[in-house]
């Protein structure tokens, strides 16, 4: 132990495993475009993948989808260095999932079609809700993509020594292929491949740790208290501010149920029994990962220490890369590192997938064209926004260079939690819902959020450097959640109107029996 | 007639659902507030290594996938049964 922190990683040097992992998964997932790009002709595989992948395999692309390098890199590094409270993270990242199940799941795959706005315009009128609808969703996907863009030019420079731009262009071409020539059908199989691939190097890692402390994960803590004292086993300073904490709670619960990206995915596999069976699977994957990063948060802690996991990159993100170059050598590491690359381009496939329909789908075709695209126009449109998703990716990635972006994720999800998720919710179990109301709890959503987290602490004090900030809380959600809801609700009954609650008697039927019905 | 029963199948569901959200929102904020109100009873250990902290921390990862094995179950045995009958 003490060798390795006088020794020099060689993270940040060209590692030509790395290189090697890294150039096996592009070429397999190119030969998965390829496959897939021969299947996909029709809107619904674009979109869609023929609605022919099963539960397993969506529960697998659904975790894939979720598990983004921030969690993996970010949690592990977190509780490297903090102990305890970075797994106040691993648990927050969980929660949302039960309620995507209990509540959205299924009532989404019998009511819509490709995307969210689907099944809030259901009843009510197209051209505005499905504008809200998707302000709401590229707005989230906008956020997430450029923290998974900035994210992935960082670490791949850190980790390959490649120039910052040259990563970004090379993951923007990437994922632009995928998702043009593939659709839905490759973007699940690269989801697919990158979670086994993620999962599968954080239990070898796991593995390799407990086979240090007598296969005990207790011994492992009790390790990281002998040498760094009890307060790592307990919470420091972390949750100093109990509304921040039910704040950010509330934003990745809910969050998790307004993803645009994630929500999507029910629309791949045949039914909502299969929709309702890939989510219990999906939890269970998100949910061992979660538990897996204790062991490898404190067995770099405990192995690596986290003051050389901070003078490697001050935020802490390297632990689980040095984890495995201190269990593994090289190899190890170049397999880490080209897993953490993979994650990136997985997601940001997904989140481009699913901008794309918000655009084409929900914008084009249902807005500008009033639903009357032939079918081959509809594909050309979805590829065309596919192209200019891609490409706004890559200006915004490297736009954002340099900067503090960490907050954008936590902003994407309070988005997600206030703009699209109340909406979603009321357009499926309450009758009164109306035009009104959904544009207000949509458009309300999506703003409030917005200008709440330009006047919170997160934008004032930690990126523009401001002595205070306006607003408090440093994620919105706990007051803009519940106003998109309450604006909703209010304004539906201002605006009553019978001939939309009257509508609900088919969206009662069709939610449980499906479209058929 | 087909209606009451979806109407009845209906109402089964949202009373399901309602009770498993409101367990989730539960464990995970008395989970949150525990650590914020009452610290030093997190720090205690239950065994060398073990703090009550990180043993509530994995529980609750685990009961939420445990809080979605109970609505599969229902919902594939009870849910499902009810939707065939609705078909028919």
């Amino acid at each position: 132990m003490v060798l390795l922190q006088e020794a020099t990683t060689r993270i940040g040097e060209p590692n030509r495993v790395a290189m090697g992992f890294f150039f096996l998964f592009i070429a397999t997932t190119l030969g998965i475009t390829w496959w897939a790009a021969r299947k996909t002709r029709t809107t619904e595989h674009f979109y869609a993948a023929g609605r022919s992948i099963t539960p397993g395999q969506n529960g697998i692309a659904l975790a894939g989808d979720y598990m983004s390098a921030a969690s993996f890199l970010g949690i592990a590094g977190l509780v490297s260095t903090t102990g305890f409270d970075g797994l106040i993270y691993s648990t927050g990242w969980l929660v949302g999932w039960p309620v995507v199940l209990f509540l959205i799941a299924e009532p989404l795959r019998n009511l819509g079609k490709y995307t969210f706005a689907d099944v809030v315009a259901v009843r009510l009128r197209q051209t505005p809700v499905r504008i809200a609808a998707a302000a709401g969703t590229l707005a989230t996907v906008s956020f997430y993509l450029i923290a998974q863009m900035v994210g992935a030019g960082g670490l791949i420079r850190l980790m390959f020594g490649i120039p910052y731009e040259t990563a970004i262009v090379a993951v923007g071409v990437a994922m632009i292929a995928y998702v043009l020539f593939g659709g839905m059908l490759a973007t699940t199989w690269v989801q697919i491949v990158k979670a086994v691939l993620l999962l599968s190097g954080a239990a070898l890692l796991a593995v390799l740790v407990l086979s240090r402390f007598g296969w005990s994960p207790m011994a492992l803590f009790a390790a990281a208290a002998d040498k760094y004292g009890a307060g790592v086993l307990s919470p420091g300073r972390l949750v100093s501010r109990p509304l921040d904490a039910v704040s950010l709670g509330l934003a990745l619960m809910f969050g998790t149920a307004g993803l645009p990206h994630i929500l999507m995915r029910f629309y791949t596999v045949p039914d909502a029994k299969a929709a309702r069976t890939s989510v219990f699977y999906a939890t269970g994957l998100i949910g061992s990962f979660y538990l897996m990063t204790f062991i490898l948060g404190f067995g770099a802690m405990v192995l690596v220490g986290p003051d050389t996991i901070r003078s490697v990159e001050p935020g802490g993100n390297m632990a689980a890369p040095l984890l495995a170059e201190f269990l593994g050598g090289t190899p190890f590491l170049g397999f880490i590192a080209a897993v953490a690359f993979a994650t990136i381009l997985a997601v940001v496939a997904g989140l481009t997938l699913s901008g794309a329909a918000a655009l084409s789908h929900d914008l084009w075709v249902g807005v500008v064209r009033k639903d009357r695209a032939d079918a081959a126009e509809q594909l050309k449109v979805a590829r065309i926004a596919t192209v200019g998703l891609g490409v706004l990716g890559v200006l915004l990635g490297i736009t954002f260079k340099g900067q503090n972006v960490a907050f954008m994720v936590g902003l994407a999800f309070a988005i997600a939690a206030s703009g699209n998720f109340p909406a979603l919710v009321l357009s499926i179990f309450w009758r009164r819902y109306t035009t009104a109301g959904a544009v207000t709890s949509m458009v309300l959503g999506t703003v409030s959020t917005l200008v709440l987290i330009y006047l919170s602490p997160t934008l004032q004090v930690d990126v523009l450097k401001h002595e205070t900030a306006w607003f408090p809380l440093r994620n919105p959600a706990l007051v803009t959640m519940p106003l998109s809801f309450l604006a909703g609700i209010v304004v539906s009954l201002l605006t009553a109107n019978p001939e939309e609650a009257q509508g609900f008697d088919g969206v009662a039927r069709r939610m449980h029996l499906g479209p058929s019905a | 007639m087909a209606d009451t029963r979806l109407a009845d199948l209906a109402a089964r569901r949202w009373k399901v659902q309602v009770v498993l959200t409101v367990a989730m929102i539960a464990l995970y904020f008395g989970f949150i507030l525990l650590i914020a109100y009452d610290k030093p009873l997190l720090a205690r250990l239950i065994a060398p290594g073990l703090s009550l902290g990180i043993l509530l921390g994995a529980l609750v990862i685990v009961a939420s996938w445990l809080l979605t094995l109970v609505y599969v179950r229902w919902a594939n045995t009870h849910y499902d049964a009810g939707l065939d009958g609705l078909r028919k």
